[in-house]
Parts: C-alpha cells; sequence; structure tokens
C-alpha cells in the first residue's frame, strides 16, 4: 500500500506549485488581465529562492522568491497595463526574459560546472498525529511550508473574490471596466493589483519548485508550469476552489510516473514526462467550450487608459 | 440647508439666492484636432428638470461626462452647490452626490442586480442589507426591479431602472440621463420621464439629453442648447417652441431638410424578394430568439421593422440578409443582399485596412486569383465620388474618413451591385442632420429603383418615417402593423409585459 | 514603398541599439569586461565574409522560417507561439524520410524530406488550429503544450527508432552526403537553404498583397467579425488554413536545419528559434520581406553569442533577455510614438473574441 501513499505524496507535491501560480493567476485573470509571462515568473522565483536560501535560509529564499515574482510582475503591468500593449504578446516577451535572466544569474552566479548544486531546502513539516494516518496522513498533514500556504490560501482567494468589496470591484473590472470605472472604481489600480498578486504567487511557486521539490536550480526547470497553470484556471472556471481541484488532478497526472515506476510497466518515460501537456490539451478542450472567460480577458485598456 | 450666494450687496442690504446645484462655466475640451467643447455653459437649478439639446456631435455627451468626472476638461470651471470642484474620477462626482445612466450602460451583465448596486459603494459587502435596500428604493421610486435577477437576462428598460437605482442607492441629488429614451418603447419612455418629474418635486436634479423635442417640451422646466461646442440658447421651457429650439440647435443657416415624401412608384405586382418559412433562430446558448416566423419583402417597399431592444430583431435582420442561417425553417434570398449592420466598426469596416480595401471586401469570400489593385483602387474612386465620400484619396485608411463618410460608403457599397434586397440596421446612428437626411435619401432612391429595402433603427420615428409597411418584433414573434405611432408604440410592448 | 523600406531600415537599427545597450548593461552587471565581450560577438557575426556566411546567415535561416511562420499567423490574427514545436516535428519528419530513402535519390531525396517537413510541421499546426476553431482553445496555450510534447516525442525518438545503429548516442544516423542541401559557397556552411528562405520570404510578401486569399487572410486578421459580415468569408476556413501554413513554414524550417546544417536529429536541435521567432516576426511588423533584415539581425545576435561564449565564456543564454527586451521597447514604442505600427495587427487578442467589446472609444465626441 506504501506506493499509494507514495503516489498521494507526489500529487499533492507536483500540485502545490501549480495551485500557488493558478490561485495568483485566476486573480490576474478576473481583473481582465492574462499574463503568459507566468513560466519566466516561475523560473525568476526558482533562480530568485536558490540564489538566496544560502544565506536567508529556505523560507527566506522562499519570501524572496515571491518578491522576485512581484518585481518581474511590475514590467508586465507597466507594459500590459500602463502601456495598453497586448497582453499575450508582452507576456510571451515576459516569459523570454524570465527565462533568458535565471538562466544567466545561475551561469553567473554558479558558472556552468554542472555540478548539482546543493541547497538547504524546505523540510517537511508533520502534524502530529495526522500524519500518522495511513495512506493519506503523508499526503496531507506532512508538507512543506508551501503546500500549507497553499491551501489557506484556497479560502482566503475565495474570500476575497466574493465576500469583499475589492473582489467585487477586481471582479467587475475583468468582466466590465468602462462599468466599474463608472461605479467608482479605478480599473487600472484593480488590475495592477491582480497582476501584481498574481507575480506573488508565480515567483512562491517558483521558490516551492527550487526549494522543496526539486532542491536545485536547473535551466528551464520551470518547464511549461506557468502555462499548465494558466489551463488550470480555465479547467477551474476561474474560480478558486474549481482552480484547486484541477491543480490536484493535474498533481495526479504528474505523480502517475512514479506509480507506473513502482508497478514496473515497460512504457517509455517520455510518455509521462509529456502526459501533463497532453492532459492540459484536452482538458482546455473540454473546458473552453463549456464555460465563459471574463468578459474583457485580455482585451487592451486603449480606453480605460485615455 | 441650501448654499446661498450674494447676488448684490449695497451697505445695508444684500440679495441671496439659493446656489445652482451645477454650474459649467466655459469649459473647453479637444480630442485631437476635434474641438468638442468650446466654452459650453450649463447652469442647473436645484429641483428643475433641465434638458440638454444639440446635434449629435454637439458636444451634449461630452460636456455631461466632464459634469460626472468621466471626462476631464482643458479649461474651465465647474461649481457644486457654488463651492469651485475638480472631478479626477467618477468616484469625486458621486461623492458629491452626482449620478449618470450613460447611453450605454454601466452595468456588469454576468452579475446580480445586487452585485452591481453594490459595486464602488464603500464597507463591506452585505448582500442581504443590499437587497432590502433596492427593495425599499424600488417601491419608493415606482421603478419595479428584481434583486436576485442576472443582468444579461434583463430587458433594457428594467437595465435602465437599474441604473436609476444604483444612482439612488448612492444618495444621488442630481441624475444626468444621457438620451434615456433612445432605447425605450413609447410607453417606457412615458413611464421614465414621469419619474424623473417626480424626482424632481422631491427636490432632486435631473439633467435630461434628449433629441426629441416634443418630449424635452412635455417634462423639462428648463433647457438649454448646444452648438459646435457652445452654449446657444438658455431659457424656461416655457417661454420656448419646437422651431426656436431646432433653429437654435441648427443654426440660422441650416440646411433646409431635404424633400422627404418623393415620387414613389407603386407597383401593381410586387414581386416578393425575401421570403421567410416557419424560419426559427436560437441562440449559441439554445434560447429561441425567434419563433417560427414568416415573412415576405417585397421589391420596391421599404419594410420598416420595430422592435425592443433585444426582442429578436437583431437575429431576424441576420437571416433576411443571408448572415445567419435559421435553426429550423426555409429562407429565400436573392443572389445579392446588401446588409448594412448597425455597428459599424465592428462588423461594417476595418479601420486600418485602405478605404479600397474596405470596398474590396464586399464579396471577398468569393473572390479567386489575383487582386486587380488598380481597378479596384478606380472604382473605389469613382464609388467615392458618386456617393459623395469625402476624405483623402481611396488608398487612405478607413480610419480617416469621418463616421457620415464611413457610412456612405459602406451604403455605396452595398448598393454597388444593384442588390435586389438590402438589410440596414440603425442606419443613421451617430451621424449628423445632414448626413442622416443623405442616408434616408440613398435608401429611397434604392427603393425606388425596385430594391426591397428592409430598415431597423432603435429611434422608432426613423422606422416610421422611412416605412412603407410596418412590423413588430416582441418575444421572437412577428407581426404586421399600420404605421401609426401609438399603435406600433403598444405593439412593441404587448408580449413583453 | 521608399518610404517602408526607410522606416523598417531604422526600426532593424533602432534594434540592434537596443540589444548592444542591454547586453553591454547584462556583461557589465555580472561583472565581464563589456567590450571584450562585444568585440567577441561583433567578430562572431560580421568578423569575414566566411563568419557571415557560415555563421550569421546560416543561423538567421531557420529564424527566417519561424519567422515568417510567426508573421503569417499574427497577420490572419492567430498567435502562434508554437514555430518551435513545429520547426522540430518538420525537423524530425524530414530525417525520419531522409535517413530512410537510399542515397541514388539525390535532390529528389532533399525535395522529399523537405516536403515531410512540410507536411508534418503543417499537421502539427493543425491540432492547435482544430483546437482553437472547433472548441475555442487559446492558442497561446495549446501551442506551448505542442511544443513541449514535440520535445518529448523528439527526446523517444533519437532513443528508440530514429536512434544512430551503434545505439550509443541519443541521436539519429547522419544524413547520406547525398541527400543534403548543396552548398552555395565552397569552404563556407551557406547552404541552397538560404536561398530558400529568401524566395520564401518574398513569395510570401507577394502573396499577401496581391492574391485574393492572401487579401481574406489580411483582413480576418483585422477584423474577423467585419470579414464575416461584411466580406462574407469563411472566417473558420481562413483560421484553420494560415495556422496550417505557418506550420508548415516552420516544418519546412526545421526540415532545412536538418538537410542543411545539423544533417541529423538531436533533442536540443533548436536553441529556441521559435521564440526567437516572436521577436523576429514583431521587428519586421509582421512584413514577410522585412523579416529577412531582421532575421539576420537576430541571426548575427545569436552567431555572435556563440562566439561571445566560446572566445569570453559568456553565457548565450543572455540574447535570449536581449530578444525579450526588444520586444517591450518594440511594444512600448508603439505606445509612444504612432499608434499604426505592430500592434494594430495584434489588436484581435488570443481569445476568440478578445477585442469585440470596443467600448466607445473616447477619442470620438459623440
Amino acid at each position: 500500500m506504501s506506493a499509494v501513499a507514495d503516489f498521494l505524496d507526489a500529487s499533492i507535491r507536483t500540485a502545490t506549485p501549480l495551485l500557488l501560480a493558478a490561485l495568483g493567476e485566476t486573480v490576474s485573470e478576473r481583473s481582465g488581465v492574462i499574463n503568459v509571462g507566468l513560466e519566466g515568473t516561475i523560473i525568476i522565483g526558482c533562480i530568485a529562492g536558490v540564489a538566496t536560501a544560502t544565506t536567508l535560509g529556505p523560507t527566506g529564499g522562499l519570501l524572496a522568491a515571491g518578491l522576485a515574482g512581484v518585481a518581474i510582475a511590475v514590467i508586465f503591468a507597466v507594459m500590459a497595463i500602463g502601456f495598453a500593449a497586448d497582453q499575450i504578446i508582452t507576456g510571451t516577451a515576459i516569459t523570454m526574459l524570465g527565462l533568458g535572466l535565471a538562466g544567466t544569474m545561475y551561469r553567473v552566479l554558479y558558472g556552468d560546472a554542472g555540478a548539482a548544486l546543493t541547497i538547504p531546502t524546505l523540510t517537511p513539516i508533520g502534524i502530529p498525529w495526522l500524519q500518522d494516518i495511513p495512506i493519506i496522513g503523508r499526503a496531507l498533514f506532512r508538507q512543506p511550508l508551501p503546500t500549507y500556504l497553499a491551501t489557506l490560501l484556497i479560502p482566503a482567494v475565495w474570500w476575497w473574490l466574493y465576500r469583499t468589496q475589492s473582489g467585487l470591484a477586481l471582479r467587475a473590472t475583468g468582466e466590465n471596466p468602462a462599468a466599474a470605472r463608472a461605479s467608482g472604481i479605478a480599473p487600472r489600480r484593480m488590475q495592477t493589483i491582480g497582476v501584481l498578486f498574481g507575480g506573488l504567487c508565480g515567483g512562491l511557486a517558483g521558490g516551492t519548485l527550487a526549494l522543496a521539490q526539486v532542491g536545485t536550480f536547473a535551466e528551464g526547470m520551470s518547464a511549461g508550469r506557468g502555462f499548465v497553470a494558466i489551463a488550470i484556471v480555465a479547467l477551474g472556471r476561474w474560480h478558486p476552489i474549481g482552480t484547486a481541484i484541477a491543480a490536484l488532478i493535474f498533481g495526479m497526472a504528474s505523480a502517475l510516473q512514479f506509480l507506473f515506476q513502482a508497478l514496473n510497466l515497460d512504457v517509455p518515460y517520455q510518455i509521462f514526462l509529456a502526459l501533463p501537456y497532453v492532459l492540459t490539451l484536452v482538458g482546455l478542450a473540454i473546458a473552453t467550450s463549456r464555460y465563459r472567460a471574463p468578459a474583457a480577458l485580455s482585451v487592451r485598456s486603449r480606453s480605460a487608459a485615455e | 440647508m441650501a448654499t446661498t450666494v450674494v447676488l448684490s450687496s449695497g451697505t445695508d442690504w444684500t440679495v441671496t439666492v439659493a446656489a445652482p446645484r451645477l454650474v459649467l462655466h466655459a469649459i473647453k475640451r479637444h480630442y485631437g484636432p476635434v474641438i468638442a467643447l468650446d466654452g459650453a455653459e450649463l447652469s442647473v437649478r436645484v429641483g428643475e428638470v433641465h434638458a440638454l439639446l444639440g446635434e449629435n456631435g454637439a458636444g451634449k455627451s461630452t460636456l455631461t461626462k466632464i459634469a460626472f468626472g468621466l471626462e476631464r476638461p482643458d479649461s474651465g470651471t465647474m461649481l457644486i452647490d457654488g463651492a469651485q470642484v475638480t472631478f479626477r474620477s467618477p468616484r469625486d462626482a458621486m461623492l458629491r452626490g452626482i449620478g449618470m445612466v450613460q447611453q450605454h450602460f454601466a452595468l456588469v451583465g454576468a452579475m446580480t442586480v445586487t452585485e452591481n448596486v453594490m459595486l464602488g459603494a464603500h464597507g463591506n459587502l452585505n448582500a442581504r442589507a443590499t437587497q432590502d435596500q433596492i427593495r425599499r428604493i424600488s417601491d419608493e421610486s415606482g421603478l419595479p426591479i428584481d434583486p436576485k435577477a442576472l443582468v444579461n437576462e434583463l430587458s433594457v428598460g428594467a437595465q435602465q431602472r437599474l441604473e436609476i437605482i444604483k444612482a439612488l442607492a448612492r444618495e444621488t441629488r442630481m441624475l444626468i440621463l444621457d438620451e434615456p429614451t433612445a432605447v425605450l418603447a413609447p410607453q417606457e419612455i412615458d413611464d421614465l420621464l414621469s419619474w424623473t418629474r417626480r424626482f424632481a418635486n422631491a427636490g432632486g436634479t435631473v439633467v435630461l439629453i434628449a433629441h426629441k423635442l416634443r418630449e424635452v417640451l412635455s417634462v423639462a422646466d428648463r433647457v438649454t442648447v448646444l452648438r459646435r461646442g457652445t452654449t446657444v440658447l438658455t431659457a424656461d421651457a416655457a417661454s420656448v417652441t419646437e422651431a426656436v429650439l431646432a433653429e437654435a440647435m441648427l443654426g440660422a443657416a441650416a440646411v433646409a431638410m431635404p424633400e422627404t415624401e418623393s415620387t414613389r412608384i407603386r407597383a401593381i405586382y410586387r414581386a416578393p424578394v425575401i421570403s421567410l418559412l416557419n424560419a426559427s433562430a436560437s441562440d449559441e446558448q439554445g434560447v429561441l430568439r425567434l419563433a417560427s416566423t414568416n415573412l415576405t419583402a417585397y421589391a420596391s417597399e421599404i419594410l420598416g421593422v420595430a422592435a425592443v431592444e433585444g426582442s429578436g430583431q437583431r437575429e431576424l435582420l441576420r437571416i433576411m440578409s443571408g448572415r445567419l442561417r435559421p435553426t429550423q425553417g426555409t429562407v429565400q434570398l436573392p443572389a445579392q443582399v446588401g446588409f448594412v449592420p448597425e455597428d459599424r466598426h465592428r462588423d461594417a469596416v476595418i479601420l486600418d485596412a485602405t478605404i479600397t480595401e474596405n470596398v474590396a471586401l464586399r464579396g471577398a469570400g468569393e473572390r479567386r486569383g489575383i487582386m486587380s489593385w488598380s481597378a479596384l483602387q478606380q472604382t473605389t474612386t469613382e464609388l467615392m465620388r458618386a456617393r459623395d465620400v469625402r476624405g483623402d484619396d481611396a488608398s487612405a485608411a478607413m480610419r480617416t474618413l469621418s463616421g457620415g463618410n464611413q457610412q456612405k460608403l459602406v451604403i455605396g457599397r452595398e448598393l454597388a451591385m444593384s442588390p435586389a434586397a438590402l438589410v440596414v440596421e440603425s442606419p443613421t446612428r451617430g451621424l449628423d442632420i445632414r448626413a442622416t437626411a443623405e442616408v434616408h435619401e440613398a435608401l429611397r432612391r434604392a427603393r425606388d429603383a425596385g430594391t426591397a429595402v428592409v430598415v431597423y433603427s432603435t429611434d422608432l420615428d426613423e422606422v416610421l418615417m422611412l416605412a412603407d409597411r410596418v412590423i413588430v418584433v416582441t418575444a421572437g414573434q412577428v407581426r404586421e402593423v399600420p404605421n401609426e405611432r401609438d399603435v406600433v408604440g403598444r405593439a412593441m410592448l404587448e408580449a413583453a409585459t | 514603398m521608399m518610404r517602408r523600406l526607410a522606416r523598417t531600415l531604422l526600426e532593424l537599427t533602432l534594434a540592434v541599439w537596443i540589444s548592444v545597450v542591454v547586453l553591454a548593461a547584462l556583461l557589465t552587471l555580472s561583472g565581464y569586461n563589456a567590450s571584450d565581450a562585444l568585440l567577441a560577438l561583433w567578430r562572431g557575426a560580421f568578423g569575414s565574409w566566411a563568419v557571415i556566411a557560415s555563421g550569421t546567415l546560416v543561423r538567421a535561416t531557420p529564424l527566417l522560417f519561424a519567422g515568417l511562420a510567426v508573421a503569417i499567423a499574427f497577420r490572419a490574427g492567430i498567435l502562434n507561439v508554437g514555430a518551435e514545436g513545429q520547426l522540430i516535428v518538420g525537423a524530425a519528419a524530414a530525417t525520419a524520410v531522409a535517413v530512410a530513402l537510399p542515397p541514388s535519390f539525390g535532390l529528389f531525396g532533399v525535395a522529399l524530406a523537405l516536403l515531410a517537413g512540410v507536411v508534418f510541421g503543417g499537421a502539427w499546426a493543425a491540432i492547435a488550429a482544430v483546437l482553437r476553431v472547433r472548441f475555442g482553445v487559446l492558442e497561446v496555450i495549446s501551442t506551448i503544450m505542442l511544443n513541449f510534447i514535440a520535445m518529448h516525442a523528439t527526446g523517444f525518438l533519437v532513443r528508440g527508432p530514429l536512434q544512430e545503429p551503434s545505439r550509443i548516442f541519443p541521436q539519429s544516423a547522419l544524413i547520406d552526403q547525398a541527400l543534403r542541401l548543396p552548398r552555395l559557397m565552397p569552404g563556407t556552411r551557406l547552404h541552397a537553404g538560404v536561398a530558400l528562405a529568401v524566395i520564401t520570404a518574398l513569395a510570401l510578401a507577394w502573396f499577401l498583397r496581391a492574391t485574393a486569399s492572401g487579401f481574406r487572410l489580411r483582413m480576418t486578421g483585422a477584423n474577423p467579425d467585419a470579414a464575416r459580415t461584411a466580406g462574407l468569408i469563411n472566417v473558420s476556413r481562413v483560421t484553420l488554413s494560415a495556422f496550417v501554413v505557418s506550420g508548415a513554414l516552420a516544418g519546412l524550417g526545421g526540415a532545412v536545419e536538418v538537410t542543411g546544417v545539423t544533417y541529423a536529429l538531436y533533442e536540443n536541435l533548436s536553441p529556441g528559434y521559435g521564440y526567437t521567432a516572436i521577436a523576429v516576426a514583431l521587428l519586421a511588423r509582421l512584413n514577410p520581406a522585412s523579416a529577412i533584415g531582421a532575421a539576420v539581425v537576430f541571426g548575427a545576435l545569436q552567431a555572435g553569442a556563440s562566439a561571445m561564449q566560446r572566445d569570453a565564456q559568456v553565457p548565450a543564454v543572455m540574447v535570449t533577455v536581449v530578444e525579450a527586451c526588444v520586444i517591450l521597447v518594440l511594444l512600448a514604442s508603439e505606445w509612444v510614438g504612432d499608434r499604426a505600427m505592430v500592434g494594430r495587427f495584434l489588436n484581435r487578442g488570443g481569445t476568440p473574441n478578445a477585442l469585440n467589446a470596443s467600448p466607445d472609444s473616447p477619442v470620438r465626441p459623440t
């Protein structure tokens, strides 16, 4: 039965960064901004976490990762909200910027020795008693800090979006910025808040990936997670709880390889590597045709920018 | 407590009166090279319905947007209750008790009535309390609304009531209504105008933008007329006539309206051009928009379509123009149908393409092989001359043409191949009086040349003026009615209520 | 015509300057000697005729093919950021054909290999095209996913069915001498694919301007609603075919790369050509003819970066940052300066109805 426990544990572990990034993106998209630069934000979080963990400790590294995510989101916000540039193209450029900067910083800081970098990592925190529950105990109650953080973030984001004035204002901006403005809301302020929150979560996701999951930095280690997270948002119908469920399904799909390895099946491992991406395509095909995105998503804010 | 201003004073006497609620003085505003306002004046007293009149482009919307903080003036001063103010956003205006219902409603369609009212309010969200508040305001003002309804599912009239209730919930003391009657059926117009009267009598203030003089004179206390960005007249409504207002709006040198009643060819046998047989249409969600309709449009007639927004007339027009296939039933269409859609910038022209490319767009779906651009350029130049489209040469971007010239080009393009039928939707929206007259003339000439012309307009009077025959669409049902304003107006609302 | 040429040249110069400034700043910040590194870059890109031919122009070729793929897609309102995957799939298909054919096929065999690249590149894009047209899936996400799938599929191929005979290295067998693209200049790596790329670019420019299909494609990209309503254009069909053509162009680029440069398929065949292609297309203002110049600029940058890594130990990945900065500055210049630049064509966002809601812009008073 330990294979199942391993599988569940791995599912939660791989789902955590996706969940963090997707929750942030949910807020951003609800304000009407799709940030395809999430991929670059995550990798910047990775390198920032790794570079600071040695001096600040793993928790400090995680925090630094989040701040680095905010920093890169500022660039995106200036372009996409301030200059009203096309969100998708700006996002693509931000992803390239993030991948390039992270790669450069890594080479500059550590040379291209290729030797595995050892850094302090975020270790699992066990909750007494609960962690000893068979099969699910380890998966749910013996996880590193970011997993608990992400879990708490689900109801927090829900409460923000649906139970506060600023959440209502943010959602209204994503649906109809002109109406929001006529109601006394500053649409660009709401969008900036959404984008910066998305950057914070993306950076934390990167930090989690590097400090809690992989334990080192590798070029291109974000491996499309930013894009998968954007797909998860659509699958989760732009709702934090839906997003959480979708992220968990993806975590399970990615963790399947551990289960299959345990079962000793003779399948090329590239199939497992490609599986999450195939699943994303299938999921999107199902979700997009059924669910409605925020009406003003990715509409350039020319008129609001006047 | 009324704020007062000193009118004049001597050593031992002063005369004071209540300060006007709103004063806009010497307001200027330009958009690029276009001057929208050139020293406009407006003074609105407490407790009055103040009508703001002017042609399209006279600056009415811009002036009121400035009063509501949606736009900022280049220069000029604004006083609220005697105190000078500067609005940076609508929020500032709301804090001063000013509300506005814009022509295009500022509502979030995917949210409920309650959520829309809560939008931009202060403090914590309290849906229950807001619902109670909506019910109370609704009862007091006589504007019925369901607090839990989704805005997308409300009729246009109900959406307008919601806009007013939203403003009342914020304790608005002065409400600006931008052409509120344009989208309403006659009965709804009466309800709205009598509400403004009650609101003003209770101490509120209303600024009413309108272009129908009869409506204005029936309700307003005072009238201000704008022409080309300046105020040309402010007077008590009781002291002016429609003729005086019309002259103020158009100017002394105004062009005389062209002769509307042209020689009408009465064909003895009218050939059917478009026939619908049990045609139905559903939207993407599967909601029935048009129910099993039988309808024929004949050669040499203008068929007027009257409807309240969202009654299924859009689907009907798109089926008649071959742009939409009915989900059931059959349609017989001629080989060529011209179509002039309402949303010109979205559906009719490509602003970034050249004028020639926009003309070449007609029939682009069937075009084969190489484009003969020099020939197309020639055709376009001739079309521009024939239709009196004023602009640079045919290779200039569509964007460089004014709205009226764009519309004339679109109508010219759609009529260029002498189609057997022409379907038009709000053909003069946003055009000035001269351009409007030219468009109407073009439609009549097409009719006289044998084309079956189908006209729908949000402006009922435009439909009634043009139509030889009138049909009314209500809740997806079509029927023919006599061309009489009262009859049509009643028919438009019948199935809806 | 002359004005457009002048503007293209001006913007290429601007892009070069941005690149130099950003690179110099990055180098200095990272503690390198900026002038040494930039000198190495210059030598690696334009140091001699041989370097220009073997380095810059050879590097520019896949960038031009992929850049054309991106440009044609963007012009049609499709945000295809999957040129990378389509290029890899094209390369894999061309390799599979070239390795299987007997050498006696000669140039005909090369043509078959290139054709395979075209077909499979187009087919790979067709997946995303169908997902968008039938299901409304945002093509930015789907094409990126397909990029990763293509990468892992290649990883599987070079360790499985296509692995070289000794089964040691993760790469395909070498393509026979007779089935390679001929060299244009003896002593350099300048191959016939370079000429093919330039001809393709000019042909595409003519296609967009002069043909009815090109007209439909441009009008659909500029305003699909008006194209449908006023032009009675079958927008789905135009979108579908433009997407497939876009993929085919990228696939051809991959096929040219294996038959003209690498002669074998391996996992990291493309150092991100498909992503740099976005910068190429934007710098060219989505104009196929201008893309030739833009591809040379970025080809030089990449060739120079390799030399810089070799001679001054500066990580070549820095160039990605430069490319990103060029895109960002181009986007910002659109806002700052003339609004009639890039974004005009890109007005349609990725979502099928992204820009439909055009609330009355405050630019015109009512």
